[in-house]
């Protein structure tokens, strides 16, 4: 089995990577909707008083100025929880950044069930959902604190509207700090010929996992992180469907909407091929350790490994 | 509360308000012609938000149609989306587009687009049309400035009907919380929403009460008044502790008899012979009133 080391939880990255920024370009500015000690956006409260500003328990109100400030060259960074900023702020989020493609950046942390005790009105599990299917929009998954670092650094250099997901929990470390990123551009972490498993956030590493027991099982699983879930790095996903035939998509999300449907999407329009999802399925999740929820909930890598095999058994069909 | 920061109604004497009144009704004019032209739209609203208007984009604002991402240029949110036909008048006399312009709103492929696009069309600062969200744009405008230690000014324009929206209060609570002096808001207080009288709707009463007591300096006044306008402008831009929230005090259709406080005309354009009637009663030459009809079928 390959080590499961944790690092640190994806939300902890974001706040030292806008340290950094904070350094690096003076128009970064950074706002929050009182929930700066949780989302880790405090860090840069503290190194960078007057770019900061708490606005106070309002999404909608913290949209709008993320809107103005970015018309007025600002590269506003916006965080609060996924389901609160996403939900709350949609709107906002439609008329004042997508469709003028203003220069904002959505962070949101506590993405997913692995959120844990907090329950399901905190659990975001529609963010992607929601923000796919915003135009304009460059969507994003990071799925440990080296790759959220290194996104969070592209998203601010990107030009237009982005959003990105970070966690509450630790995340397992699948990359290192020589690990290059660009968005768009999914990262093959496993070649193999039966089976590709496609995931991001929490779930890659859940994936390389399963692609071990898979082997030993006698499939020989690729194993794709796609960070960004738009725009899609359709080449790779071309390729590994034209090589494997068989794909699984795990997320933490519900099975409606986010990955899973944009990768069907694409395979079903060139490559017609056996698509099976790991996520969250039609409901809320509840109260408990992520452990525990990710058991529950149908997030595991053996949840992963017998969608494998359903995947390569519809291959002869 | 703020300190009142009220200053004396002193009007320089060399205003030519002539070219004001001049002004507001050749946007008049031309909002009818759009709208008749166009077949939909709303000429309740714009002819209610004309006179303020003029007064800010003819006066007050500073800006430059040459080179219009200015970076020290005032900025004018136009919260109130649907009554764009008059502001899209306002930003074409200033000399950001050609006039003729004016008649293809509403088009397929025209940058003057149903409600404001910022993306299509010079001048525009924000893409509105959803109620409620200006205020808070504007804040963001106004913190840049005070980020930046730029001395532009950033003016709202609001409608009543708008004030029934959560977001206004939010917004409403964070400027004058963050002491936002370099934030105007001119609320067009025309009496109607879209389904009716805003007294029956949802009514707001006392407006002036609730901006008080939310911090911001209020001033009411008739917003058909060129005067008026002018004084209380002059009122908001010198406020150093305080947003400003002017209450303009206006008549839905200001100017077309058939029109004035008949909420009929919120959303529905004016057919080819009602174009004709408002044309024939601000004043417009048989000849151009021809034109114009021979444009609508």
């Amino acid at each position: 089995m390959i080590e499961r080391k944790l690092g640190a939880a994806t939300r902890d990255a974001y706040g030292k990577a806008l340290v950094e920024l904070g350094k690096e370009n003076s128009q970064v500015v950074v706002l929050d909707a009182d929930l700066s000690k949780s989302t880790r956006t405090e860090a840069f409260g503290e190194a960078y008083p007057d770019r900061f500003i708490d606005i106070g328990i309002q999404e909608a109100n913290l949209v709008g100025i993320a809107s103005g400030l970015a018309s007025c060259g600002k590269i506003p960074f916006i965080s609060s929880f996924a389901c609160f900023l996403m939900c709350k702020g949609y709107e906002q989020i439609r008329m004042g950044v997508a469709f003028p493609k203003l220069n904002v950046k959505v962070v949101a942390s506590h993405g997913g069930i692995s959120v844990g005790e907090d329950g399901a009105s905190q659990q975001s599990i529609e963010d992607f959902a929601l923000a796919l299917t915003l135009p304009n929009f460059t969507v994003i998954a990071p799925s440990d604190e080296f790759a959220t670092k290194s996104l969070i650094k592209l998203a601010a250099s990107h030009q237009g509207p982005v959003y990105v997901r970070t966690g509450r929990s630790k995340a397992p470390l699948v990359y290192n700090d020589k690990t290059a990123f660009q968005i768009g551009k999914g990262i093959s972490l496993r070649s193999g010929k039966d089976v590709t498993l496609i995931a991001n956030g929490l779930m890659v590493f859940e994936a390389l996992e399963a692609a071990e027991i898979l082997k030993q099982r006698g499939l020989d699983a690729s194993v794709v992180d796609i960070h960004t879930l738009k725009p899609l790095d359709e080449v790779l996903l071309m390729g590994e469907a034209r090589k494997t035939k068989a794909f699984v998509v795990a997320e933490e999300h519900l099975v409606f909407g986010g990955l899973g449907c944009a990768v069907s999407q694409l395979v079903s329009q060139n490559f017609p091929i056996p698509v099976e999802f790991v996520g969250i399925n039609d409901t809320y999740a509840e109260s408990g350790t992520p452990e525990e929820l990710f058991q529950k909930y149908g997030l595991t890598i053996d949840h992963i490994v017998q969608a494998a095999k359903k995947a390569v058994s519809h291959k002869s069909r | 509360m703020p300190s009142r920061t009220e200053t004396p109604n002193q009007v320089n004497e060399k205003i030519d308000w002539k070219k004001f009144e001049d002004i507001a009704l050749h946007i008049r004019r031309d909002i009818i012609k759009m709208l008749g032209i166009a077949g939909s739209g709303h000429p309740g609203g714009s002819l209610s938000v004309t006179d303020i208007l003029t007064l800010l984009y003819f006066h007050f604002l500073k800006h430059n149609p040459k080179d219009p991402k200015w970076s020290d240029r005032d900025r004018l949110i136009f919260s109130k989306g649907h009554g764009c036909p008059a502001l899209y008048c306002a930003l074409a006399l200033s000399g950001y587009f050609e006039e003729k312009l004016l008649l293809t709103l509403r088009k397929l492929g025209s940058p003057l687009q149903g409600h404001p696009d910022m993306r299509k069309l010079s001048g525009i600062e924000a893409s509105t049309g959803s109620l409620g969200q200006g205020l808070s744009i504007g804040i963001g405008c106004a913190l840049a400035a005070r980020f930046d230690k730029k001395s532009f000014l950033t003016y709202v324009i609001m409608s009543d009907g708008e004030l029934n929206e959560g977001q206004t209060w939010e917004a409403a609570a964070f400027a004058s919380f963050h002491k936002l002096s370099n934030l105007i808001v001119i609320l067009d207080c025309n009496k109607f929403q879209l389904s009716g009288a805003t007294k029956d709707i949802l009514n707001m009463e006392p407006i002036v009460d609730k901006w008080r007591a939310f911090g911001w300096l209020v001033k009411e006044i008739d917003g058909h008044s060129h005067k008026e306008i002018y004084e209380a402008i002059e009122w908001a831009r010198s406020s150093k502790s305080a947003p400003s929230m002017i209450l303009a005090h206006t008549i839905k259709g200001k100017g077309v008899s058939f029109m004035e406080n008949n909420n009929h005309f919120h959303g529905v354009a004016p057919t080819k012979d009602e174009t004709a009637r408002a044309l024939k009663e601000l004043g417009e030459n048989e000849a151009e009133i021809q034109r114009i009809l021979g444009m609508i079928h």
